[in-house]
């Protein structure tokens, strides 16, 4: 090593400007549904039903629903339609631009507890106030008129109207 | 278990932006500190696991970025993808098995690099989830709402964690945000997911972390003070977080109780004098405390308020200043163990607790917590 | 104390080059069951899991908690070890210590890959260094080719010797009902394949697969409960020296030699060749079935193109090598590796059916990735001595 060198590390870089190198992983997925999700997005886009599938061992139902269950580690068989309200068992409303997030902020994200299964599932709740959400209260499903076979077929929940 | 020691710690500081620092040279720095803190050279490290994640490092098979930085070469050597105490807890294994006397552990991160919003997104199932949108903060916000709802913990306790990890990170010269704040100043700073302000999140760090794991034979050789493993265990809760409830931590309450199990330890809100807790928002601190039995379910914002959390409190969390203070994502966990660490050996200078015996350190991997690692480490063996 | 661990059972999915019926997940599920029912357990018996692939394959984080519906880690402790191609051996050497350690009894070992759901050698391509050299080096055949060429200059080998080693592999994929491709080829077949990067031709690479595949392992207290003829753990090695592409001596694999010397002196093997009696190699181009057998000294270097020629690794040879039909059938990229420790696994456990290899003692299983990285098991049908 010259000495120029040695200068070089004894000023333990000082002076010398960092460079920085652009870069992005990009690789293209596709991501094969299986014949259970399939069962279920076609049903969103051909019937506007939301499908759970049930373990007969246990008893649970899943949704998103679940080819076997988690639990009892057997196949679940038995599919059960759902009537698209629920519960909010929890929500967030997101208010900064974050890069994951696709719609304008503020955006309210939701667990719902559909009636008819044990487990819940994540969504939009639109058509209320950031401010009037509540945990506990009802929601149901309204489709999208464009509908394509992806969870997006459901637009969102909306508030279920006091009666 | 056999008895296995943690002989050496080291660690990077933890910086918002790097930019002069490599993954490896931040693993070189972190694994030759950890080195002259054990008092050893390379060829005393009889094999290496270094925890790294594909996505942060935005790199396939990260693992190949610092390998040689920390002395892999000609080595038996692996990888865990996860939090730094799952690397750990493989190394231990490996110290434990009969194969190894010393593992060297890694874990790094930076986080400056890379887009966390993205990288957590791709978390969620990629056919039911993913396409809506969230991320590791609007899944943790969630969280926070529904332990809340359930336990009446309130946006001022949550306020209250971040002044007190903030405040500690000033005697801390590691760490990345020193901060003189408020309960107000938290409130009011900018809300990015309800109910979580930004000062109740934990910032994008950058920072390496090296501990070396010793078997009791090489322990026993070490001239400095072993910190010594007394129990340590790990468990994963579901991942469709409609199949939890996201409001209370089971997943936890079975790792700590089985590595207070083979602790011995009966009575954890007594006998844990000092703890280092996955505080990625400040939510967490409080659920995780409850969730590690270190006190009452829904009763850790009213003893926050009474000061027990404090570093001259009964029972200090996170005196280093927590993740809040800086987080490195992957090396988060393992630098709690390093924290504690120094803690037995009455090495963490002006963040010292009072002569701690017995602490814990913990990890999480997962959105909004759904696999935790617990360790509870002991000054005498 | 240490723990002697034992493979008490395995299970693998019918390989194919797409599998659109099942997710993720759901792959993996298959993979579990077929592993706890040939070890005749629940789900509930297991202590730990272990899960590997390769993240951008399927562009999912977290793989180890997103998969807990499919490998059955609710409530139980999972990690993930992911270390590129090596991964399905590293996941397995993982499953050794975790038993060996003595805390945990009878641990899940996961490995898996969808390569069907992305572009293969895009996501391989980043796994190398951004800035020296990712921009010039695309996927993983060119540094292969790089190889063969070099090992061809030194030793004289030809593109016929390596055309053997794919033909000898496709052979033994008829007798393997899990291989993906399992239809004979001959040597002009292979030679007049299309070039992919001189000398290496379509035929003498592995397709690209999806698959899943699991290992049960277990403690010697409970390995004897569950099986009389369980298959013994007698030493794990590996060497990841390299990370840059340039730092490798082309035509001699350095890590093969180093772990295989470690290997062979932690479970007290002398002479390999007279020892060993089945090799599952991770050998996902042909002529690595030369070189590689070479720096595991089996043979000495350049002698493998005679010793292959000569019909000693076919079934029914001195040393039968990949007698499933190896990677070169069949290559689910995370997975690959436990295949091969599952398929020595079941030589051992005499589990091996139609490509069963007579009174195997000694088995060698291995990983192959990263930057000229091995990974390597020796297993045994005698438990090991302490």
């Amino acid at each position: 090593m010259g000495t120029k060198d040695n200068a070089v590390l004894d000023q333990g870089f000082d002076g010398i400007e960092p460079m920085v190198f652009e870069s992005q992983i990009s690789v293209p997925y596709s991501w094969w549904a299986g014949d259970t999700a399939t069962y279920f997005l076609k049903g969103l886009r051909d019937e506007k039903k939301i499908r759970a599938l049930k373990c007969t061992s246990c008893g649970k139902t899943y949704i998103p629903p679940r080819k076997t269950c988690p639990v009892c580690f057997v196949p679940n068989t038995e599919w059960k339609d759902l009537s698209g309200t629920g519960t909010v068992q929890s929500f967030t409303i997101a208010r900064r631009q974050l890069a994951a997030i696709s719609k304008k902020v503020p955006v309210i994200y939701a667990l719902i507890k559909l009636d008819g299964a044990d487990t819940a599932m994540l969504h939009y709740i639109e058509g209320i106030s950031p401010e009037k959400m509540k945990i506990g209260m009802k929601v149901q499903a309204e489709f999208a008129e464009d509908r394509k076979g992806t969870i997006q077929d459901i637009a969102f929940f909306k508030p279920v109207k006091e009666v | 278990m056999d008895k296995a020691a943690i002989i050496g710690v080291g660690m990077t500081s933890i910086e918002g932006n790097k930019v002069r620092d490599t993954f490896a040279d931040m693993a070189w720095e972190a694994v030759n500190k950890a080195l002259d803190d054990a008092g050893m050279n390379i060829n005393d490290i009889d094999n290496v696991i270094t925890t790294s994640n594909d996505f942060w490092d935005g790199r396939t098979i990260s693992c190949m970025a610092v390998g040689d930085a920390s002395g892999a070469a000609h080595k038996n050597v692996s990888c865990v993808e996860g939090d730094g105490t799952f690397g750990a807890f493989y190394g231990l294994t490996r110290a434990l098995s009969g194969s190894y006397g010393t593992t060297l552990v890694t874990a790094h991160t930076k986080g400056s690099q890379s887009v966390s919003s993205l990288i957590t997104n791709a978390a969620f199932d990629p056919i039911y989830e993913r396409s809506l949108g969230m991320d590791m903060i609007s899944a943790c916000a969630m969280q926070a709402n529904a332990y809340m709802n359930r336990t009446g913990i309130t946006s001022e306790q949550l306020a209250l964690v971040s002044v007190k990890n903030h405040g500690n990170a000033k005697k801390n010269p590691l760490s990345q945000m020193p901060l003189d704040i408020t309960v107000n100043d938290v409130l009011k700073s900018e809300m990015i997911s309800d109910p979580l302000h930004k000062l109740d999140c934990s910032p994008v760090s950058d920072a390496c972390c090296a501990i070396i794991i010793a078997n009791e034979e090489r322990a026993a050789k070490h001239k400095g003070k072993p910190v010594w493993i007394k129990g340590v265990s790990f468990c994963s809760d579901a991942f469709f977080f409609g199949d939890r409830d996201l409001s209370r931590a089971p997943a936890l309450e079975q790792a700590a109780k089985k590595a207070y199990a083979m602790a011995g330890i009966k009575n954890p809100m007594k006998e844990i004098d000092t703890a280092e807790v996955y505080d990625a928002f400040t939510y967490q601190e409080l659920m995780w405390l409850e969730g590690l039995g270190l006190c009452a379910d829904g009763e850790s914002g009213r003893l926050l308020e009474k000061g027990e959390f404090a570093i001259d409190g009964r029972l200090p969390v996170n005196a280093s200043g927590g993740l809040l203070s800086g987080h490195p994502v992957i090396a988060a966990g393992l630098i709690r163990i390093a924290e504690i660490v120094k803690q037995l050996r009455g090495e963490a200078g002006k963040y010292q607790t009072k002569n701690p015996k017995t602490g814990v350190a913990h990890g999480v991997n997962g959105l909004c917590g759904q696999s935790h690692c617990v360790w509870v480490l002991g000054k005498d063996k | 104390m240490a723990k002697r661990v034992a493979i008490v059972g395995t299970g693998q999915t019918f390989h194919k080059s797409h599998r659109p019926d099942v997710n993720g997940q759901e792959l993996i599920n298959e993979a579990v069951q077929a592993a706890l029912k040939d070890a005749d357990i629940k789900i509930s018996d297991i202590d730990a899991i272990i899960i590997g692939n390769m993240d951008h394959f399927e562009g999912i984080n977290y793989v180890d908690c997103w998969s807990i519906d499919g490998s059955g880690g609710f409530m139980k402790p999972v990690i993930k070890i992911t270390t590129g191609g090596t991964t399905g051996c590293s996941v397995a050497i993982g499953g050794y210590h975790l038993v060996a350690s003595g805390l945990f009894d009878r641990v899940l070992i996961i490995g898996w890959e969808k390569n069907s759901e992305s572009d293969t050698t895009g996501a391989i391509t980043t796994a190398f260094d951004p800035i020296w050299d990712r921009l010039v080096f695309a996927g993983a055949i060119s540094g292969l080719a790089a190889e063969a060429q070099a090992y061809m200059a030194r030793y004289g080998a030809t593109e016929k010797d390596g055309a053997r080693v794919s033909v000898r592999d496709r052979k033994h994929a008829l007798n393997n009902p899990h291989a993906q491709l399992r239809k004979e080829i001959t040597i002009d077949e292979v030679l007049a394949s299309p070039m992919l990067a001189d000398p290496i031709h379509l035929l003498d690479v592995c397709p690209r697969t999806d698959g899943a595949a699991a290992v049960i392992m277990a403690s010697e207290d409970s390995a004897e409960k569950i099986t009389s003829s369980p298959d013994w753990i007698w030493a794990t090695s590996n060497r990841h020296s390299y990370s840059y592409l340039g730092d490798a001596d082309y035509g001699r694999l350095t890590s093969m030699r180093e772990a295989s010397q470690d290997l062979f002196k932690k479970g007290g093997i002398k002479e390999p060749r007279k020892e060993i009696d089945v090799i599952e190699l991770y050998q996902p181009y042909s002529f690595g079935g030369i070189i590689w057998i070479e720096d595991m000294g089996i043979i000495g270097p350049g002698e493998g193109p005679r010793y292959i020629g000569e019909g000693n690794t076919d079934m029914g040879g001195e040393l039968p090598i990949n007698p499933s039909g190896g990677v070169i059938s069949c290559n689910p990229i995370g997975a690959t590796g436990l295949i091969r420790c599952c398929e020595a696994a079941m030589q051992v456990m005499g589990k091996a059916d139609q490509h069963q290899v007579p009174d195997v003692n000694f088995a060698v299983s291995t990983g192959f990735g990263g930057c000229w990285w091995t990974d390597m098991i020796l297993h045994g049908k005698k438990k090991p001595g302490k």
